[in-house]
């Protein structure tokens, strides 16, 4: 972060929605620069159970997921800055796929203790509600947003969909213009 | 930030609000004639530094856009319904405005998008009229625009495209993946596909670098001063004159007039919320075609009870909307859609209304891929696309290098009925009226963009797409509209218009009003171009009748 964004930053105070933005960033940062990542919002067993779900969403298999990401940091860190008015939708929605998993596995008592499978029949009952939505959307976000935010730890999610992060590309850039060497040919 | 400050108990010779697509232009031409100017611009003055790509700031939260957490938007489809809180528009609100964050589409309109009511005739529950000046009359101001803000495009490429005086001043920039499909598919098909213009350099130009491919054109802002927006290319140039402030976070609440009826200045809230009065001899306002008409309807007093510049009553009225829509294509081989600008061809084949297909409208038809990488796994699969599992996870991995999308630029109709109006319960933070966008389609606005899709699945199978899919049809789809029209009609008749043919309002003899404001027809989107070249006019028609002193 170099001072010209500071100075943005301090000339948008007025606004609700930046200082939000500015203390992710920080945040973001201070994580990033920590050995061991710890949670600020969430607790670590509703921690562990949002992963468990973010980990059947985005699953590891054929190479990293969800849980590689870092999506459930990602989600911790959201809850307190930009996504800090879903906090609610969080606790209750939470509460809703726990009385849920109660309902199908009444000998359960926690979502990671099941196994893969029943994980997966507990969200086959969640997906019309509006919180798997929400969920759904913070872990993708968590999974392919910008690392800074905390998910996409090294840059996995990227990797995953073939992405390079580079500053910028020279033509051929896929393979059809390849195959008329990317030039500013016209017709093509 | 280089220039001048002004004190604002001086009075200087120009006001502009709005430093986007039309205000920086505007502000330009009158510094370098000679002229003082003060600019209002709601948002911030960003860098190119200031920015970054960032999907999730720029694409899932108003990076570079409104935000209606504190500027809230009210929407209705009719007056008969109440209006509910919803991000119906968007609009770009920093210094360069819109020009900061667009994709950089750069159409010039066509010879008949100014006489569509003359050569098709009435169409039923629209108002479609004439615009009061011909394409012959902006020609020269789209050159102007060309090479004052630095388009890169192939002339004599698009065999619909109206007489030109000038070729664009850069070349077409490298084609795409997306573009050669699309290229071949369309010529097979008798189409007469060609190199998009963008407001993006393909070479170095008047000091800036060329685009490096990127990718992240559509809304974000540039980091390489490659997109031409108003920020970077003629905004420095005013201020370079020493006659130019651009004053950044500065909200204008009110325009005042005298006892003459004639523009004094304007009230507005600094960044610390103070009420200043900056008074001018002449104002412009730039503001975009929502902004623009909710000023004036705030700026009422006992002369102008409706409302400044509203004689006429048609304020607000005819707004049209960001209309069109996307197919897309699964393919083979990788395209890599993510590097690159977003569109390289496009066809405008469609874009005459034909009485043949039993409904009024036509379009433009663009290749590109408008996702980033969250945003495609979330929003860009086929519907029958899972949605969680490891299923879905393939589907977002091998689908996001190897599709790309067709998007339509269709018709908005103008209708009486769409309006801007101030909403009467709902405060922003500053605690001016919310906008209140009353809008429904028209029926033909519909059957055009339905028509077009079929098209674009056609052009994509015969582009050899292994699948194609579209997101089902809804208003919904088309929510934020961006390109903001209509709504300060230009004409003749100031009992049927608001403003003049130079942008000059019939009622208020010192005030202009220049942006989308002006389209009396929306022709088939891409609205910039014609913004800026009627920007370009009303400020040659300003500077002319200043150096006459008939502005005050």
């Amino acid at each position: 972060m170099n001072s010209t964004r500071r100075h943005w930053f301090s000339t948008c105070l007025a606004i609700a929605a930046w200082p939000e933005v500015l203390a992710a960033r920080q945040h973001a940062h201070t994580v990033a620069g920590s050995p061991t990542p710890h949670f600020e919002t969430l607790d670590a067993n509703t921690a562990a159970e949002i992963e468990a779900i973010a980990a059947q969403i985005i699953p590891s298999t054929e190479g990293p997921g969800a849980r590689e990401a870092g999506v459930v940091y990602f989600i911790d860190r959201a809850l307190s800055t930009f996504a800090i008015d879903d906090r609610e939708a969080y606790r209750t929605g939470m509460a809703q796929v726990q009385e849920k998993r109660k309902e199908l596995f009444p000998n359960s008592t926690t979502i990671t203790s099941l196994t893969g499978q029943q994980q997966i029949t507990l969200i086959r009952s969640i997906e019309t509600f509006s919180f798997f939505e929400l969920l759904r959307t913070h872990t993708v976000l968590g999974f392919l947003g910008n690392p800074s935010y905390g998910g996409n730890r090294e840059k996995v999610g990227w990797h995953a969909i073939g992405l390079e992060d580079r500053m910028g590309h020279q033509p051929p850039f896929g393979y059809y213009d390849a195959q008329i060497d990317g030039e500013k040919k016209w017709p093509a | 930030m280089a220039g001048v400050t002004f004190p604002t108990t001086e009075s200087v010779d120009f006001l502009v609000i709005g430093a986007g697509a039309a205000g920086g232009v505007v502000a330009k031409e009158l510094a370098t004639a000679g002229f003082t100017v003060v600019v209002l611009e709601q948002g911030p003055y960003l860098r190119e530094t200031d920015y970054s790509h960032d999907e999730i700031k720029y694409t899932f939260q108003p990076g570079l856009t409104n935000d209606p957490k504190v500027q809230p938007i009210t929407y209705r489809k009719s007056e008969a319904d109440q209006a509910q809180p919803m991000k119906a528009i968007e609009y770009g609100r920093q210094v360069g405005g819109g020009s900061v964050h667009f994709t950089g589409n750069y159409w010039r309109f066509h010879d008949s998008d100014f006489r569509e009511r003359s050569l098709f005739g009435e169409v039923t529950g629209a108002d479609l009229a004439d615009w009061p000046i011909a394409y012959a009359d902006l020609e020269p101001y789209y050159t102007k625009a060309e090479y004052d803000l630095g388009i890169s495009g192939l002339a004599g490429a698009n065999p619909f495209e109206a007489p030109r005086s000038k070729p664009y001043p850069l070349p077409p920039m490298p084609v795409k993946s997306s573009g050669v499909l699309f290229d071949r598919a369309a010529r097979k098909l008798g189409l007469h596909p060609f190199p998009a213009p963008v407001a993006i350099l393909s070479q170095p130009y008047q000091g800036r670098a060329a685009c490096v491919n990127c990718g992240f054109c559509e809304s974000f802002g540039c980091e390489m001063r490659a997109k031409s927006s108003t920020l970077v290319s003629v905004i420095p140039v005013a201020e370079e004159t020493g006659r130019c402030e651009i004053r950044p976070n500065c909200y204008v609440r009110k325009i005042e007039t005298d006892n003459a009826g004639r523009a004094t200045g304007a009230v507005y809230f600094d960044r610390n919320r103070r009420g200043i009065f900056q008074r001018a001899k002449a104002v412009f306002v730039c503001a975009n075609g929502a902004e623009t008409p909710k000023l004036l309807l705030m700026s009422k007093s006992k002369r102008f009870p409706a409302g400044l510049a509203n004689s006429s009553g048609l304020v607000g009225k005819y707004l049209m909307w960001d209309n069109g829509g996307d197919a897309q294509g699964l393919f083979e081989h990788p395209l890599n859609e993510y590097k690159g600008i977003q569109v390289t061809r496009l066809i405008h084949d469609y874009y005459a209304a034909d009485p043949k297909r039993g409904f009024y409208g036509g379009g433009g038809i663009d290749a590109r891929f408008d996702f980033y990488p969250a945003g495609f796994a979330l929003h860009g699969l086929p519907p029958d696309a899972p949605r969680w599992g490891s299923e879905y996870k393939k589907v977002f991995e091998t689908y996001f290098n190897r599709t790309m999308m067709l998007m339509a630029h269709t018709t908005s109709l103008a209708q009486l009925k769409n309006t801007i109006t101030l909403d009467p319960e709902v405060k922003d933070a500053w605690g001016l009226p919310a906008v209140r966008v009353t809008f429904d389609y028209h029926p033909d606005d519909v059957a055009t963009m339905k028509w077009m899709m079929a098209k674009q699945i056609e052009i994509l199978e015969a582009a050899g797409a292994q699948k194609t899919w579209s997101q089902p049809y809804d208003l919904a789809d088309n929510m934020p509209s961006r390109h903001l029209m209509g709504t300060c009609r230009m004409g003749n008749d100031p009992a049927a218009s608001v403003v003049n043919t130079y942008s000059r309002t019939h009622d208020v003899p010192n005030l202009f009003l220049v942006d989308g404001s002006n389209f009396v027809t929306s022709a088939r989107q891409q609205p910039t171009a014609t913004i800026q070249a009627l920007a370009y006019r009303a400020a040659d028609h300003a500077i002319q009748a200043a150096k006459r002193g008939d502005l005050g």
